[in-house]
Formats: structure tokens, sequence, C-alpha cells
């Protein structure tokens, strides 16, 4: 679907972990045209740079959009002070998403912090789609776990929490195990946490959601690239990607 | 009636406002957004010899109104260029400049030359000032007596106008300008970014895998507006202005300042229609400080002693 620049009218703002807001927002074209995995590039007051958040789910009929972030740094702290009735444009949907065609199949959904919010919208597009779902979700302690029943409401999760302070101890790579059989994967999360987890599964089908800092977001400036795994380039993550099938990239 | 149009060598443009280079790919990403016709032209990428891979990420970071880059002249090399760019944008009723750049002597030569091929681009834009590309080593942009060179082997070469884009890295920015116009430029185009670092805390390292990138946007914008009005006073050449632009008084202040043109680059990234919205603005924005042309205000801001 195109790209467009839209207003997107904050509904509401809710903080739902540690330094995490969950934003609903309004908006039509976005709400109809998005596929799990694309983003939004939204314009925040005061900075020059846009910065690129996930759809985390969608509701096509009331017209709403969720995201999900975290406070990292200005921009970030900024877009938490909106207010519901606020508004703030984006570029969306942005970027190449999650291609689902198989149903039936079991997938495992694999992520990492502030990588879970896109494998939502995923997940919940694959349940109807009536796949089995099998989740690991990761994070650094109890504070920061969120999502944990709407996960369990689309299939079996687990969540794991690096110092152990909440559900298993240690990586996500730790469990995938416990997670029995499934044909693919797909997964978002930091780049050692991708790195662990492609090269556990070097010959599962997976698919992978990177993250980069980008500049113009719609593939012109050439800022967030990631070399092609045949080592002649490469690809662009606002528009060849985000999401990447796990051996067509170097990481 | 407002007048927008200005005659530049090579460039008979409808309005003044043309993408900077870098900043736009080869127009398709924005063709999606309006019509690329809109555009007095559109500078393209930069060109080099060879296909480039660029520089490792980060390549970018943000700074306080504006950002750093160090991309690193990623780009297909020339001939794909021409092969596979140039006749995309040609379709638009646009005026076409390549931006060229290089390590060597001989490469500038070859990429100059080998855009005579095509009867679509109408003037060359030569980037003696990329301050992201290490190999090579040779600073064309900061030394006037190589500034002077690769402007007449450039010169030589093509059979189209050349403007120069001078790096503001430099001490006398006048001096630069003279040797260029000495050596047979058309025009200049001015400026590049201006070289800078972010140290990232967390890892205490500089944040753009490169150390340095280019610092563009609002920030760079006094910077850009001085030079060139220093510069037009001692060059006969018309100036292609740029940094920083994200509106039409913007534009006006460059004009004023001694610019017959202006490129807009970082502002397309905060807003993809910043272009076809200043084209809109200008006619106002010229007839509420007296101008009924754009050409009637270049250096119209320049003091007399
Ligand atoms: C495709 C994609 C989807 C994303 N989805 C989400 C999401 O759903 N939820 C969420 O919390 N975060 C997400 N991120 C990360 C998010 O973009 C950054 O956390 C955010 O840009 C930080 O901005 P800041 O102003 O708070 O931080 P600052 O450090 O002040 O930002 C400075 C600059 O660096 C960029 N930057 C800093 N960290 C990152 C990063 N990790 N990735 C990309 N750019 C960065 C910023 O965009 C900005 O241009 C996503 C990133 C990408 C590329
Ligand atoms: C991401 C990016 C890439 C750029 N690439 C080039 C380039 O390839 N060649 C060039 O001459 N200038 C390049 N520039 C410099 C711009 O063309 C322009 O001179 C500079 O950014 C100042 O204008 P601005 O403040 O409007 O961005 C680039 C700038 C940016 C931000």
């Amino acid at each position: 679907m195109m790209i467009q620049k839209e207003n997107m009218i904050i509904r509401s703002v809710t903080n739902i972990a540690l330094d995490t807001i969950e934003m609903v927002l309004e908006n039509t074209y976005i709400s109809k045209t998005a596929i799990p995995g694309q983003f939004l590039h939204a314009a925040i007051e005061g900075h020059t740079l846009r910065r690129p958040i996930s759809i985390a789910d969608i509701d096509q009929e009331k017209e709403t959009i969720t995201i999900l972030f975290k406070i990292l740094g200005k921009g970030t702290e900024k877009l938490a002070t909106y207010q519901p009735g606020m508004t703030f444009d984006a570029l969306g949907p942005s970027g190449n998403g999650f291609q689902v065609d198989n149903t039936r199949a079991t997938y495992l959904l694999i992520g990492g912090g502030i990588g879970v919010p896109p494998l939502y919208y995923l997940g919940k597009t694959l349940a109807e789609k009536k796949c089995n779902i099998v989740s690991i979700l990761g994070f650094q302690t109890e504070e920061n776990v969120f999502y944990e029943e709407r996960f369990q409401a689309l299939g079996k999760t687990f969540i794991v929490t690096n110092d152990g302070s909440y559900g298993e101890t240690g990586f996500v790579t730790d469990i995938i195990e416990k997670a029995g059989h499934f044909d693919s994967y797909f997964s978002c999360g930091p780049v050692p946490m991708l790195k662990a987890i492609t090269s556990k599964l070097p010959t599962k089908p997976g698919l992978i959601s990177l993250e980069e800092r980008m500049g113009c977001g719609v593939g012109a400036c050439m800022a967030c690239v990631i070399p092609s795994a045949d080592g002649k380039g490469y690809q662009k993550i606002c528009s060849d990607g985000p999401v990447f099938h796990a051996q067509e990239v170097s990481l | 009636m407002t007048n927008l149009a200005v005659r530049l060598p090579g460039l008979e443009l409808k309005n003044p406002i043309m993408p900077a280079s870098g900043c736009f790919g080869f127009g398709r990403e924005y063709s999606s957004f309006y019509d690329l016709g809109k555009l007095g032209a559109v500078i393209m990428k930069a060109a080099t010899g060879t296909g480039r891979l660029g520089n490792p990420t980060p390549r970018v970071a943000e700074t306080a109104s504006g950002m750093l880059n160090a991309i690193g002249l990623q780009n297909p090399g020339v001939e794909k260029i021409i092969e596979n760019e140039v006749p995309f944008l040609g379709a638009y009723d646009t005026c076409i400049i390549a931006n060229i750049a290089g390590s060597t002597l001989e490469e500038y030569e070859k990429v100059a030359s080998t855009f005579n091929e095509t009867n679509l681009v109408h003037a060359l834009e030569l980037n003696i000032s990329c301050p992201n590309v290490k190999e090579g080593g040779i600073q064309f942009g900061t030394d006037p007596s190589l500034a002077q060179a690769v402007t007449e082997i450039v010169k030589k070469a093509s059979k189209l106008p050349v403007y120069v884009k001078l790096s503001p890295n430099v001490t006398n920015i006048v001096e630069m300008a003279k040797a260029v116009e000495a050596a047979g430029a058309d025009g200049l185009s001015m400026i590049n970014t201006l070289t800078g670092m972010q140290i990232h805390l967390p890892s205490r390292k500089p944040l753009i895998a490169n150390k340095t990138g280019g610092l563009s946007g609002p920030a760079i914008k006094p910077v850009a507006i001085r030079m060139i009005y220093e510069v037009k006073q001692h060059v006969d050449i018309p100036i292609i202005g740029m940094g920083g632009v994200s509106n039409a008084e913007d534009v006006l202040e460059f004009l004023l300042a001694g610019a017959s043109a202006v490129a807009v680059g970082t502002a397309n990234f905060s807003n993809p229609y910043v272009c076809p919205e200043i084209i809109d603005a200008l006619p106002e924005t010229l007839e509420r400080y007296g101008f009924n042309s754009v050409e009637e205000a270049i250096g119209k801001g320049i003091m007399s002693v």
C-alpha cells in the first residue's frame, strides 16, 4: 500500500509497564491498509527526524491503530506527554511487513523487549487464519513485562526475564526447546537476540524485523541499511524491510 | 503575477526550488507523494565511477535543529544511474542535475564524461566536498589548487554546465569560490554539510560508525547565508544555495544573500511535501516583502560598502 502522510488522532495514552506507553490512535487510511510488521514514521514536535514505531494492533471497525513504545530518549519522552485529543502526523503504513500465506501451520513468535509490539498484531492475524501460535517473550525484568494476557489469548506463551524476576530466567533462546514443534518463526528484538536466534535455528524458515537509525523512512536517503547475506550490497530497512527472511541479511 | 522562473546556465527553471543531492534519492520514492514536474529541478544522489556500498551503520544521528549523516556515497555507479534512474526522472517536466563524486581526478573525469551519453541531464553538480568518504584521501574541497584542477578536468570532459559544490569546512570560502570560477565553473552550489560528531553516552563512543558526519538542517542555515553573502560579492557566476531551508521565508533569505536558486535537503525527511509546499507559498512570500519575481530578489540583501 502507498505510504501517505496521515493525521493521527490520539484516543488514549496508557502506561502499561516501566517507561512503556500504549497509545491508541485513530486514522482511517492506515487502519484499513496496514499489515503486521509495518510501522508509522511519526513526526514529533521539535525534532528534525521522525521516529519509527511499529504497529502493534489494529481495530478496523473502530479505525484505530495501537502503538507501544518505550521512553528511551528525547523523542519518545516528548511523545509520551501527548494527551488524548492531540494529533501528530505520521508517514504510513511504512515498510514491508510479515507476509503470511500458510494457514493451519504452527508459528513461533519470539519477541524481545520493545520488539514485542509488532508480533501482537501478527499473532492476532495468524490466529484469525486458524494457525497455532506459541510465543516466547523476553524482558529485562518483571517491571518491563507487558501484553502477557493478550499473547496467552493467542496460544501458549512463555515469559522470560533476564534476571528471573518473572517467568523463566535467562534469554529467549534458552526457552526455544520448550516451545515444542513449530513450522517457522517470526522474531523482533535487539540485534544480539536476533543473531542468537538465527544461529540457533539455521535451517528453520523465519522472518525477522530489524531496527536501525532512519533518515527519510521512505527509501531515499540510504541511512538505515543492513548488509545482504550474499555480501553484494545493502538492503534498506525502511523500505525493503523492516521484515526480512532470516537468511537474507547479515546481522 | 509573481514570476518564479529563473534562467541559469543549462537550466530553465520554472521555479527556483529543487531537492538537494542525497536527500531525494533519484526521485522515485517522492514521486508517490507528488508530481515531480512541479519542481524547478531535481539534484540526484551522487554518482561515482563504479558502485559504492557506503559506510557501516549507524549512518545518521539527530542533533539540535539538524542531523549528522555519513552515508558514504552509496550509489549504483554512473552507468547504472544513466541506465535505470535518469530515464525515470527524464519523464517529468523538470530539470535534472547530476551530482558527481570521486576519489581521484580520473574517477571524476570518467563520471563527467559518462554523463555525456544521455541527453536527459541538464547540468552537473561537482561534489568536491563530501566529508564522509575516506578512500583516496584527497580533499578536493578544501584545497583551492586541487579544487581548480578537478573543475578544469570535469569542464573539459563534460559538455554540460558545471556547478561546483563547495564545502563549508574551510577558512576562506571566497578563495575556494574564486579558484573554481577561474577554472571555468558555470556556477556554484553551496553549502555542503559541516563536519561534526556526536558521542553516544551509553557506549562512550562516537554514535556514527564513520565517527564523523556532516551536519545539515536548520542549524547550518546561518553559516550558509553568511558564506553565500560573502561569495556573491566576489564572483560573477550564479549560486545555487542550500543549508537548512524549510520554508518560503528561508528561500527568500537565500535569494537576498545572493543565491539564484535554492535546494532543500534535510527538510524532505521531516516533511515529504516540503518542496511543493514551498513552491506554493513562494509567490505570496515574495509579494509580502515587495518582490514581483524571484530574479528581482537575488542579491538584494547585500549592503553596498
Ligand atoms: C522499524 C522500527 C520499528 C520500531 N518499533 C518500535 C516500537 O514499536 N516501540 C518502540 O518503543 N520502539 C520501536 N522502535 C525503536 C524506536 O524507533 C526508537 O526507540 C526511537 O526512535 C528512539 O527515539 P528517542 O527520540 O526516544 O531516542 P533518541 O536516542 O533521542 O533518538 C535519537 C535518534 O536516534 C534514533 N534512534 C534511537 N534509537 C533507535 C532505535 N533503537 N531504532 C531506530 N532508531 C533509533 C531516533 O529515531 C532518533 O532519530 C522501532 C524502530 C524501528 C526501526
Ligand atoms: C542524508 C544526506 C545525504 C547527502 N548526500 C549528498 C550527496 O550524495 N552529495 C552531495 O553533494 N551532498 C549530499 N548531501 C548534502 C546536501 O545535498 C546538502 O548540501 C546539505 O544537506 C545541506 O542542506 P540541508 O540543510 O537542506 O540538508 C547529503 C545530505 C544528507 C542529509
